[in-house]
């Protein structure tokens, strides 16, 4: 990779594409149309997420000034801090970068209602400036609910999701003469089939955390064929269904779950799936990596990868993701633009899967047989990433307060875990949030 | 007495009223050319302490949500905070945790100075290794004690069973987090209050041991009458040193626990944070962070005049 950074042309660029446009069936996209050099001396500045995501575009990124001529000054922030920073910067009218990394989960209304993302509707629709292969329909349903406002305007460009799936000891299933779980019913017996305190062997792990909780249970109340806030904004939160949900979360997480785990956030679940005691994990797929590395994971090899099971009412898997957009207040729009969509081609789309750092938004990059040869990860992996996208759906509700969302249900359900009582916990719960979001929607 | 008339009879001479008194001085500056030493000092602590203050204050009177609109809402936000169970809960988790950070390590790090002020063997060395968590980085701390805590990875469970106690669930249970941190705080800080502590032991005279040995006096009772009493006053500023330290914690808790499970070690700090920067609800999070203000000035108050009383009256001669 680093010969081809080294390298890299227009030339190059184009003839990669070409590659891997051929491979899904021979047509030639007419992309030598697009004018990369328009902006050939402008200067950009690029605001992303300290993630895997972001180790990529900037490590290509002079792969992306050789293409255009654009010079790019990038920097990258960790997660939270980043999210602040982008926040008081937009707030200010005058931020210092034209290219913005976004958490769709957490910032896509805020950032919808402050117009802080430019309209790149027109972009791309322009041959000039975009490539004929970036089309609407090249991206999932999740990402495209994401990307767009409710006025249908294209805001961003969906570059990584994160479905929600299950990690599975194909071992200790197999002593106990088990398979993988169809159902919930089937999770819940599997689980508990596994447990085995005695052996310090555990059917299930899921985060416990308060605010990195509700992601499990949004996965659960997505199989009861309910949405935490339906489509004309009303909290569903307190629904029989998402009774249920937390009813099934309260008895995975304390008779399945490791002790502690009411603290747990991804990064303890990890480590405890890691040493080998622990049946089920539910999370997101990005975290595989560490799982087939021998000199972290004691379960190289053992692990399945399974779709989340189907629910009472529907089989869905919670779906996450990060977007790629340019500012409203940018004065180089079009080149910035023109990063955007080099940061989503296919290209980078094949490398950020091929390097396990996320997965990309576009089917025709996760069904190309030659990018998927590369994949670091079993093909077990892959598949259940392809068959997530094929039964994803928003795990969290698009609201501006959506932070409080996490904070406020995350508490209620740390308190299960307690011990607390699931329709009293989430009646309070959605008794406090309710304000909340009445509010952020009258500011 | 001799010796004392010199100085004071300068001071005397010195004391404004005399030298206002006094005829003006040929060549005295006006006092117009003190300004300009002075307007430095007036700005510096005018737009970093007085500006931010004032400006705090303000939002707080507002309903001010980061990238929608601002509208004066009075005390509003002072209203909600009384009935805003999450704050109030954070307020009792703070005074708990501000309590035991300053108490555990005031007692073991007097009973630290106190061994490290007998003549041990290797006295220089374990001095030097005894202060070594205090220069470590908070939050690097923080992650070594996350690893360490663990249920069922974490060195300390594996200890306890070395000795037939069951596992425990550390930070990861409401019922234990906020000890559990609170003995983070106390291994990182013990340290310093044995300095402060060892500094007012090496300042007592040795006649009133030597006294006391003449009238029979134990031990215990030389430390109960003669040593706690003359260290008071090193206790107090280690006392106030802690309370503030406590009150202000936030990295160690944000990076282990991040105020869970659940809120069950939210402090005021934390919670601040989570509405001013998560929930970029700035007029509620300023009106949080006016009460905590307060909160920490009464606190600092009471530590100050506390402190006046434990000063050496009769050792110095009336201060």
């Amino acid at each position: 990779m680093s010969e081809t950074a080294r390298s890299f042309t227009r030339r190059t660029f184009l003839a990669t594409t070409a590659a891997a446009a051929c491979s899904l069936g021979g047509t030639l996209p007419a992309f030598a149309e697009v004018n990369w050099k328009k902006y050939a001396g402008t200067k950009i500045g690029v605001n992303l997420i300290k993630s895997p995501r972001g180790e990529v575009l900037q490590k290509y990124e002079k792969e992306f000034t050789d293409l255009t001529g654009i010079q790019v000054s990038s920097e990258q922030t960790p997660e939270q801090q980043q999210r602040q920073k982008a926040v008081i910067e937009l707030n200010s009218g005058s931020p210092s970068f034209d290219v913005v990394h976004i958490s769709y989960h957490v910032q896509k209304r805020q950032f919808e209602k402050a117009n802080w993302l430019a309209d790149i509707s027109g972009f791309m629709k322009n041959p000039e400036l975009t490539d004929p292969t970036l089309t609407e329909s090249d991206f999932s349903q999740a990402g495209l609910l994401y990307a767009k406002n409710p006025q249908g305007q294209m805001l961003s460009l969906p570059f990584s999701v994160d479905y929600w799936m299950v990690y599975w000891n194909k071992d200790l299933f197999a002593k106990k003469g088990l398979s993988y779980p169809q159902t919930f019913d089937e999770m819940v017996k599997a689980a508990e089939a596994l447990t085995d305190s005695k052996e310090g062997t555990y059917g299930f792990v899921a985060r416990g955390l308060k605010n990195a909780n509700v992601p499990v249970w949004t996965s659960f109340l997505l199989g009861y064929g309910v949405d935490p806030v339906d489509a004309n904004g009303n909290l569903m939160t307190d629904t029989p269904e998402a009774i249920e949900a937390a009813r099934l979360y309260q008895r995975l997480l304390t008779k399945s779950a490791p002790q502690g785990v009411a603290g747990f956030n991804w990064s303890e679940c990890q480590s405890a799936f890691l040493q080998g005691k622990i049946g089920l994990w539910l999370d997101g797929v990005g975290f595989a990596p560490p799982l087939e590395d021998p000199e972290k994971s004691r379960v190289v090899g053992k692990v399945g990868y399974g779709v989340m099971p189907r629910g009472p009412k529907a089989q869905a898997s919670a779906t996450f993701g990060d977007g790629i957009g340019v500012t409203a207040a940018s004065k180089n729009k079009e080149a910035a633009f023109l990063y955007c969509q080099w940061a989503i081609s296919k290209l980078m789309g094949a490398r950020l899967l091929q390097a396990g750092g996320g997965v990309p938004f576009r089917p025709s990059i996760l069904n190309d047989q030659d990018v998927r040869k590369g994949v670091k990860m079993p093909p077990a992996w892959i598949d259940a990433v392809v068959e997530s996208g094929k039964i994803s759906k928003l795990g969290l509700p698009v609201v501006q307060p959506v932070t409080e969302f996490r904070d406020i249900m995350g508490i209620a359900l740390t308190n299960l875990i307690s011990g607390g009582d699931p329709a009293a916990e989430l009646k309070k719960a959605t008794e406090q949030f309710k304000p909340i979001l009445e509010r952020s929607e009258k500011a | 007495m001799a010796m004392q008339d010199g100085p004071i009879a300068a001071i005397v001479e010195q004391h404004p009223k005399n030298v206002a008194e006094a005829a003006p001085v040929a060549g005295a500056r006006p006092r117009s050319t003190y300004w300009p030493f002075v307007i430095p000092a007036v700005a510096v602590v005018g737009s970093v302490i007085v500006f931010p203050w004032g400006f705090t204050v303000w939002m707080s009177l507002h309903e001010w949500t980061v990238g929608g609109a601002r509208r004066f809402s009075g005390l509003s936000n002072y209203a909600r905070l009384a009935s805003d169970e999450r704050f109030i809960a954070s307020v009792g988790h703070t005074l708990v945790y501000t309590f035991l950070a300053v108490v555990l390590p005031l007692i073991f790090g007097t009973l630290a100075a106190l061994i490290f002020n007998a003549r041990v063997p290797f006295r220089g060395v374990l001095r030097g290794l005894f202060v070594m968590p205090m220069m470590a980085t908070p939050v690097a701390i923080a992650l070594v004690w996350t690893m360490m805590f663990h249920p069922q990875l974490g060195v300390l469970n594996y200890l306890l069973s070395l000795i037939g106690i069951p596992p425990q669930s550390w930070v990861f249970n409401p019922a234990t987090v906020i000890p559990s941190l609170v003995l983070v705080e106390t291994w990182q800080w013990t340290p310093l209050v044995m300095l402060i502590v060892l500094g007012g032991l090496a300042a007592i005279p040795t006649e009133p041991y030597e006294s006391a040995a003449i009238d029979g006096a134990n031990a215990f009772q030389r430390f109960r009458y003669i040593t706690l009493p003359m260290v008071a006053p090193f206790l107090m500023v280690a006392v106030i040193i802690r309370t503030i330290d406590a009150l202000k914690s936030f990295d160690i808790i944000y990076a282990i626990t991040q105020g869970g499970p659940g809120t069950a070690s939210e402090t005021i700090n934390l919670y601040l944070y989570s509405v001013a920067f998560a929930y970029y609800d700035v007029g509620y999070g300023s009106a949080i962070a006016v009460v905590f203000f307060v909160l920490v000035i009464a606190l600092s108050l009471l530590m100050l005049h506390l402190r006046q009383r434990t000063k050496w009256i009769d050792v110095q001669g009336g201060a």
